[in-house]
């Protein structure tokens, strides 16, 4: 770990006051960035200079600092969290980056992502696709004891590998699309896997996809970029998984009017 | 005025106290249930157990959340795993024992009543999150598989990979969202407490900030549930996420709410050293890598050399040399204070000399690489990120940093608060861990009380309360907003020189350095001094930008941190009372010759409660004296 804060960078960064208003690219020059700092520690000592100057702030989502609460979100370079494998915007650390090298950062974007200030934008849409049926029916108290399910470890890894989404919207952003394919089939893909998912499958992932799709989420056209650009390295096999799910649904699943009246 | 500290355990068997207790309850008939609405604050593992579990029981839950969507509650953090005393691995782990190695990990600070209920309802928490999808870790059989942990013999920990919150997180959400779709919950994303309502003496809503519009909002209920975490952010520094704050408990006790053991804070072993003035926070190397990893310093003093080239024989495997039976798996509290010894002794490595190995080199050799990554793949990696270093390479370098608050604010075995109807769970209460929590409990917490513990609890207080009719015309509503407005416009007129966050680090630095890993009487008094004048810098000199009618992060941050430098001021208070040493709070006078924590029970086996007298008055330290009848206090050793 060194410390010598040798670097000066000049950032072209996205201002945008609100949704309804005009954007444009600023510049600003940063020196003395370290290359152990973080990119966002990098945003935070541009911040102080600009609070110390009466300026506003650039806003900017982020929480727990060590990419897993999916929090952050920009396109650095053009590329959804700067586009290195694995990699979440908070987890991208300066010594990527050479002494005046010109960064450009904007929001992710998206139709379905609108701006809310600057570098943050709502992504209301994800949690609304979860909504349309990404869990399994289970109240509290119901359940038999853990291990009465036994679940093949590969299984049980494939499941974890889909799991792993942080729900940042990454995928949305890379998308020529503005797809949220990626984010839903592995939700539907870690359900399908395993058996406690298996009740609701079919009426799931229809539920999910006609949601998605009204929400202006664009379809999957195989492009992939979501799968090079996914920070937790989620797999497009998973919407693949999803698409046979949903086929099978929609040949087999009607919805039945039953009245449910007891005696 | 005085607080009631009656915690209201039920009278016989340690065994039998819950069930008899649920049964005794009161409960609220289906039919009527829809008739009552209870405000969830938070959205971690408890709010967010707690606010599905309500739905599903029929109550209209409001739920509030200070992300952009409940998913991102810093529960998500939590790496290494889950206790439980399933006893699936047939090792000798019961109901009895997780009790036990609770009680004791906690230095004997904690009560019992409470903690054996949370070693009981451990069992159902496994069987309810894997019901619900969460994809533990499994053996090739397909049982669940289980890991161990620091302060326990057994492998009690569930685990899926290094991201257990994460998981168990979004079992918690989906079940939310489920409940969301069938409108018994309704969210409100990016808000934030900003205060407690209370009326008649009761709890009966809050207000909250839009962080969007930067408006003030009221929401009434007939219960509040304050779920939103600990205040480990006082120190700046921590593993914490950035927006963890403590303003909502903190406004809670200014209205009337007891904050038990404030000075009982945790400081992790295994994190990732500081490198820098610039770093905004500490990332947490899950404790599960002590399973296989070694912990050492160079015997010499100011050793250059690179780790490698270091010979055995030259290394100190000091946590196995001075505890020879729980070695690299101490608990927390332990470990971390042989590490600032070793500091202390200058054989610390690495560029700042705040840190020691953790190494990897003879479980790869013993294993094999594939195994090491099958466990810690994604935590190796993510060291690599932020580090550059490769740790199946050289050992990781790590040293402690603050993690978890056990201090709260006071519950009953009810979980309820000093003021009726505030119901406070999982980190934000004080109840389980006493002066020291061990790994893999906090979730275990967590859920036990968002899950199984409030849902009987808050129907019992329903069903038994006096609840008249309140809306948010109500005066108390406009009074709580109209002190919110009042500190807004005067944090945005100061204008003065120096940023929020410099005053946060200036407090933090002290929080370190004084009310940290080793305390003592003339360094908090010094601590108590300098928070003191610093707060009255930053009411005189700092600078927020902007106003209110926006989005202004700086704003939010300046709000959470004048209450930091208030409960800053309260923790070193209560460190400097408790005279005695027991878990994370060691007190330098108070040690064994060997360096070990030596409490004294006769005159500190109580929970110090202080109750808020007013901006100009000092806050009373009232007790709860903790009674053993069932585990013998005994001094803590892991040797």
């Amino acid at each position: 770990m060194s410390s010598n804060n040798n670097m000066t960078l000049n950032l072209k960064i996205w201002r945008q006051k609100g949704q309804e208003a005009e954007g444009k690219l600023v510049d600003y020059r940063v020196e003395h960035v370290s290359p152990d700092m973080s990119f966002l520690e990098m945003i935070d000592v541009l911040n102080e200079q600009l609070i110390r100057k009466g300026e506003d702030p650039i806003a900017f989502d982020h929480d727990c600092r060590e990419g897993i609460c999916g929090m952050c979100s920009m396109m650095i370079n053009g590329k959804a969290h700067g586009g290195y494998k694995n990699t979440t915007t908070c987890q991208v650390h300066m010594r990527l980056y050479k002494d005046g090298d010109t960064i450009v950062v904007e929001p992710f974007r998206a139709s379905a992502f609108p701006i809310i200030k600057d570098l943050t934008v709502n992504r209301a849409g994800l949690d609304k696709v979860i909504i349309a049926g990404g869990y399994i029916t289970a109240n509290t108290g119901n359940a038999q004891d853990a291990n009465a399910i036994l679940i093949p470890k590969p299984i049980a890894d494939e499941a974890m590998d889909a799991a792993a989404c942080i729900g940042c919207g990454a995928c949305v952003a890379s998308c020529p699309n503005g797809s949220a394919m990626l984010f839903m089939g592995a939700k539907v893909s870690q359900l399908a896997l395993l058996p406690q998912g298996q009740p609701e499958s079919a009426k799931r992932t229809l539920n999910m996809v006609n949601v998605h799709d009204s929400l202006g989420f664009g379809n999957c056209t195989n492009h992939a970029e979501c799968e090079a650009t996914c920070p937790k390295g989620i797999s497009i096999e998973h919407i693949a998984r999803m698409n046979r799910e949903y086929l099978k649904a929609a040949f087999t699943y009607h919805e039945k009017n039953r009245s449910e009246g007891g005696a | 005025m005085s607080l009631n500290l009656d915690a209201k355990v039920p009278a016989g068997d340690l065994k039998d106290k819950w069930e008899k207790h649920k049964f005794e309850m009161k409960l609220v008939n289906p039919a009527n249930k829809r008739k009552f609405t209870v405000i969830v604050v938070g959205t971690g593992l408890a709010g967010g157990s707690a606010a599905a579990t309500l739905a599903e029981l029929g109550y209209n839950v409001l739920s509030f959340c200070i992300q952009d969507t409940p998913r991102r509650a810093h529960s998500i953090a939590a790496q290494g795993g889950i206790n439980a005393s399933k006893n699936y691995p047939n090792d000798g782990d019961s109901i009895k024992r997780l009790f036990y190695d609770t009680i004791k990990g906690g230095d004997y600070r904690a009560r019992e009543g409470n903690v054996y209920r949370l070693a009981q309802v451990s069992t159902n928490i496994i069987d309810q999150m894997v019901s619900q999808g969460v994809p533990f870790a499994r053996e090739y059989g397909g049982y669940l598989d289980n890991r161990s942990f620091g302060g326990s013999q057994v492998s009690r920990t569930f685990y899926a990979r290094g991201q257990t919150g994460q998981q168990l997180l979004l079992g918690c959400y989906s079940g939310m969202m489920k409940m969301i779709a069938k409108g018994k919950i309704k969210m409100f994303n990016r808000r934030e407490m900003m205060d407690l309502v209370t009326i008649n003496g009761k709890a009966r809503g809050i207000i909250v900030r839009n962080l969007i519009t930067g408006e003030l909002e009221r929401y009434a209920a007939d219960a509040v549930l304050l779920c939103t975490g600990g205040y480990g952010n006082v120190y700046f520094l921590s593993t914490n996420a950035m927006t963890s704050n403590a303003s909502a408990a903190w406004r809670c006790y200014k209205r009337g709410a007891g904050f038990a053991n404030p000075c009982f804070t945790q400081i992790h072993p295994t994190c990732i050293p500081v490198h820098g003035d610039y770093q905004s926070k500490l990332t947490l190397m899950s404790e599960s890598l002590r399973n296989d990893g070694r912990v050492w310093v160079p015997k010499k003093e100011n050793d250059t050399r690179k780790p490698a080239e270091i010979p055995d024989e030259e290394r100190d495997y000091y946590l196995e040399r001075v505890y020879p039976s729980y070695g690299n798996l101490a608990p927390r509290d332990v470990a971390s204070r042989q590490a600032k010894y070793r500091y202390d002794e200058g054989k610390g490595v690495g560029p700042t000399k705040q840190a020691v190995y953790l190494d990897f080199r003879d479980s790869i050799k013993r294993d094999g690489k594939e195994t090491v990554a099958g466990k810690y793949g994604n935590l190796f990696e993510m060291y690599e990120r932020i580090t550059g270093d490769d740790p199946y390479k050289t050992p990781m370098m790590i040293y402690p940093a603050v993690h978890y608050t056990m201090g709260g604010l006071w519950v009953d075995y009810n979980l309820q608060s000093t003021v009726p109807g505030l119901h406070v769970l999982g980190e934000a209460n004080f109840s389980d861990h006493g002066a020291n929590r061990l790994g893999a409990s906090a979730l275990m917490q967590g859920l036990a009380d968002g899950y199984f513990v409030a849902p009987n609890t808050i129907s019992n207080y329903l069903a038994s309360t006096q609840l008249e009719k309140v809306t948010t015309e109500d005066p108390a509503f406009k009074d709580a907003e109209q002190a919110v407005i009042l500190q807004t416009s005067k944090l945005l007129s100061i204008k003065g020189k120096r940023t929020v966050d410099d005053f946060h680090k200036v407090l933090g630095h002290i929080m370190w350095e004084k009310v940290g890993m080793a305390r003592t009487e003339a360094g908090l008094k010094e601590a108590i001094d300098k928070i003191r004048v610093l707060r009255e810098e930053f009411w005189k000199d700092v600078m927020v930008p902007g106003d209110t009618g926006n989005f202004n992060l700086e704003l939010h941050k300046a709000a959470r941190v004048a209450d930091f430098l208030e409960l800053g001021e309260l923790m070193a208070l209560d460190a400097l009372e408790r005279r005695e040493s027991c878990g994370g709070h060691f007190r330098e006078e108070y040690q064994t010759p060997d360096g070990e924590a030596q409490r004294d029970d006769e005159n500190f086996a109580h929970a110090a409660v202080w109750e808020y007298t007013g901006t100009n008055s000092s806050p009373i330290r009232h007790k709860e004296e903790l009674k053993f009848e069932n585990v013998k206090l005994a001094t803590r050793s892991y040797k």
